[in-house]
């Protein structure tokens, strides 16, 4: 025990010595969880659209005010034919153009019809959708108002409830997601790297041959880490209360207890990954190319796991953050207790074990 | 150049000599290029939903089964009461609750008007505002459906209309992954390019095989030069690969001339491995290289405009953004593949990318001290 303790305390010491890169691993989760939350919003803002008016008219000169005091949209220049368009979409800067026919009020006024066109750049399909809704609920209103708001009959009213997060703020799903995004990475990238290193340089043949068993070699090792993530829980939580205004629903203790369990999956992935490497260098490729896109893109934090393809469905299976993510969700923001989510739980015990006995399975007290 | 070529040769047998590295910085993009795109969906397909009618009319049969037949929602959970339904959507059973009142039938006909109440979790505020609206369209559809029943139009058109026809220019079928290849590939490409040059000249300074070469006659932007070569060559190797793959899987053809994309990866691989120098010229030890590399990278990624437009952000973060060399590659990417836009076209991200490879390599020639 005692020798334990000594070994901890010179992972410690490694570890505060290095200044810069406490400051990284302190700092990085606030910086992400900021981003996150007020920098990546869905919500549109100024986009620079053009405007072709084939007509200048007074409806025309109406719709196009209408569309110029949304904050939606900022008009980044005037077009006078068709053959701009292209070049005004080109150069990039513009993600829409609204073209109105000729005689547009004349006709609207006489035959009680008339065209208009919206083309979008579509090469963000996502975007494009959403702004040629906002032109065409802007044009119904003016519609609206041209027909003096005359109700329709046999009118089907919707009414509509958001549950636990009113507001639609994106934060609820994105404090759950860099909970897990970041815990996984850091303490699978710090453990391999550290064990992998005393590899590298050559003391971990002392560190074999000395009394000490190498399994209490490895707890030492991991035990700073797991300290640090734990900093950076609280660091999340508080940030997440304080600043975002989304409060824990659930029990705290639960909480801790699967962020716990979490944190030991990930610093076992990441013994697993000092395992298969001997260099510094192939530890941080691995574990920061082969995990950070994969933890983003297929973990349910940036894309809802329900429209991937079926192949994809399956394979986020393996993805510790997956499980962790909807536990963190349950429990934080629905508030439902571990009867709900025992399944997901025992998934990450097993996936800790299966990481745990590999790594024992593969690792060597011999070096070559 | 005589000693450039040795400084060449040496980093070439260093990194050819160490096999799992080769493979891996082939194999992990190749793999992630092939798998990623593929998860970056936001059009919503599938989402569970729990039905509590009340009403078991005729009408409320239709609207259902215009649910379940619309290709988005699918029919997890029949519930007898609102309340069984939110148990559902707290076990994640369903994800948007849709309550048919008792007499949905009756009041629609008679009274002109009837409720319908939508419930859906929110959690994930942007897929539910969408599944909502989803539904209200539907909920719409159905609607007129009942109107063109019991009222019989009449032959001239009575209130204005604006017809309003949209047109998807560069990506026509709206495809998303046509805009997520482009935008993947060019993380893939910054990822490797910028790691390992990010920590290469720290490891000859944790090895101590920096002091014989701050010893030996070789001037300081040959050893900066003979560094970043064998990595700019890597990086569009990754890129080539990456091409094949866009062509392959997902038939991606760039619009443009992929010359172009070239040369603006050229002078973008330079400002990069610069900025991967300058890192590595300022860490002690390896790992904190590859912390102060993660630091920026995640920055990077978040900021590049990939999972979310920039002109979205707000005043701080899109002035980080403008600082963030990786967005303009991928505007420039989507740019030339999608719409086939031209030299004149990029210009200033062409002018921008060379001030940062500039600036970024002379603070690293200038931070590079050849004492220790």
């Amino acid at each position: 025990m005692k020798q334990l303790l000594t070994f901890i305390k010179k992972e410690f010491y490694h570890i505060l010595r290095d200044r810069r890169s406490m400051l990284v691993l302190l700092g990085l989760p606030i910086v992400q969880l900021l981003i996150f939350g007020f920098a990546i919003t869905t919500e549109t803002r100024n986009c620079n659209i053009a405007i072709l008016d084939n007509s200048k008219d007074e409806a025309t000169q109406n719709i196009i005010s209408r569309i110029e005091s949304s904050t939606y949209f900022d008009i980044e220049r005037t077009l006078s034919s068709n053959d701009q368009i292209e070049n005004a979409f080109k150069t990039g800067r513009i993600k829409l153009a609204i073209v109105f026919q000729s005689n547009f009020q004349n006709d609207l006024l006489h035959t009680n019809k008339t065209q208009m066109q919206i083309i979008t750049d579509a090469s963000d399909p996502n975007q494009a959708n959403t702004l040629a809704n906002y032109v065409s609920a802007i044009v119904k209103d003016y519609q609206q108002e041209l027909n003096q708001n005359k109700e329709l009959p046999y009118t089907i009213n919707t009414e509509i409830r958001m549950l636990y997060n009113p507001q639609l703020k994106g934060e609820y799903s994105s404090v759950p997601g860099v909970m897990g995004m970041i815990l996984l990475l850091i303490s699978a990238m710090m453990t391999s790297i550290s064990i992998v290193k005393e590899k590298e340089i050559g003391t971990m043949e002392v560190l074999l041959v000395s009394p000490m068993k190498p399994s209490i070699v490895i707890i030492s090792k991991v035990i700073p880490y797991f300290i640090v993530s734990l900093i950076n829980v609280i660091t999340i939580l508080l940030i997440s209360n304080f600043v975002f205004g989304i409060p824990i629903q659930g029990s705290f203790i639960l909480l801790s207890l699967i962020t716990v369990i979490y944190i030991i999956c990930s610093l076992a992935l990441g013994i697993l990954i000092s395992t298969v490497t001997s260099s510094q260098q192939a530890a941080m490729i691995i574990s920061l190319m082969g995990l950070m896109l994969p933890v983003v893109m297929l973990s349910g934090y940036a894309f809802p796991i329900a429209n991937m393809p079926l192949i994809l469905q399956i394979i986020s299976n393996v993805i510790p953050a997956k499980w962790y993510i909807i536990m963190v969700k349950d429990v934080m923001i629905k508030g439902i207790g571990l009867f709900e989510i025992w399944q997901e739980l025992l998934i990450i015990i097993g996936m800790t074990s299966f990481f745990l006995v590999l790594s024992i399975k593969r690792f060597k007290v011999r070096l070559q | 150049m005589r000693t450039l070529f040795f400084l060449l040769r040496k980093e070439f047998l260093q990194i050819l000599r160490n096999k799992l590295m080769i493979r891996m910085i082939i194999a992990l993009p190749v793999v992630q290029l092939i798998i990623l795109p593929n998860a970056a969906n936001y059009e919503m397909k599938n989402i569970n939903m729990s039905i509590v009618d009340h009403d078991h009319s005729e009408y409320s049969r239709q609207l259902i089964n215009k649910f379940t037949s619309s290709g988005y929602f699918q029919l997890t959970d029949v519930s007898e009461t609102y309340k069984d339904a939110l148990v559902v959507v707290e076990e994640d059973k369903a994800d948007l609750i849709v309550e048919i009142p008792q007499g949905f039938e009756r009041d629609l006909i008679r009274d002109n008007k009837s409720k319908i109440m939508i419930v859906a979790n929110a959690i994930n505020g942007q897929a539910s505002g969408l599944s909502v609206s989803y539904a209200n369209s539907i909920i719409q559809d159905f609607n007129s459906e009942v109107r063109v029943e019991w009222i019989k139009p009449p032959r001239v058109n009575p209130q204005p209309i604006i017809e309003i026809t949209t047109r998807n220019w560069f990506n026509p079928k709206m495809n998303y992954k046509y805009f997520m290849v482009p935008g993947v590939l060019v993380l893939l490409v910054t990822l490797v390019g910028f790691l390992l040059t990010a920590i290469n000249i720290v490891k000859e300074k944790e090895d101590g095989t920096i002091e014989q070469l701050n010893v030996s006659p070789i001037k300081k932007y040959q050893f900066i030069l003979g560094k970043l070569i064998p990595f700019w060559i890597i990086g569009n190797i990754v890129l080539s690969i990456g091409f094949g793959i866009s062509y392959i899987v997902y038939g991606i053809v760039p619009v443009g001339n992929p010359l172009l994309i070239y040369l603006f990866a050229a002078i973008y691989l330079i400002a990069l491995l610069g900025f991967g120098l300058l890192v590595s010229t300022f860490a002690e030890t390896q790992q904190q290289a590859m912390f102060i590399s993660y630091f920026f990278m995640t920055v990077f990624i978040l900021l590049s405009g990939l999972f979310a437009p920039i002109e979205n952000m707000p005043g701080w973060a899109r002035i980080l953004a403008y600082m963030n060399p990786v967005s303009y590659f991928i505007d420039v990417m989507r740019m030339i593949v999608l719409k086939g836009s031209g030299f004149t076209d990029i210009l200033p991200n062409l002018g921008i990318i060379s001030l940062f490879a500039i600036g970024f390599n002379t603070l690293a020639i200038f931070n590079y001290k050849k004492t220790v």
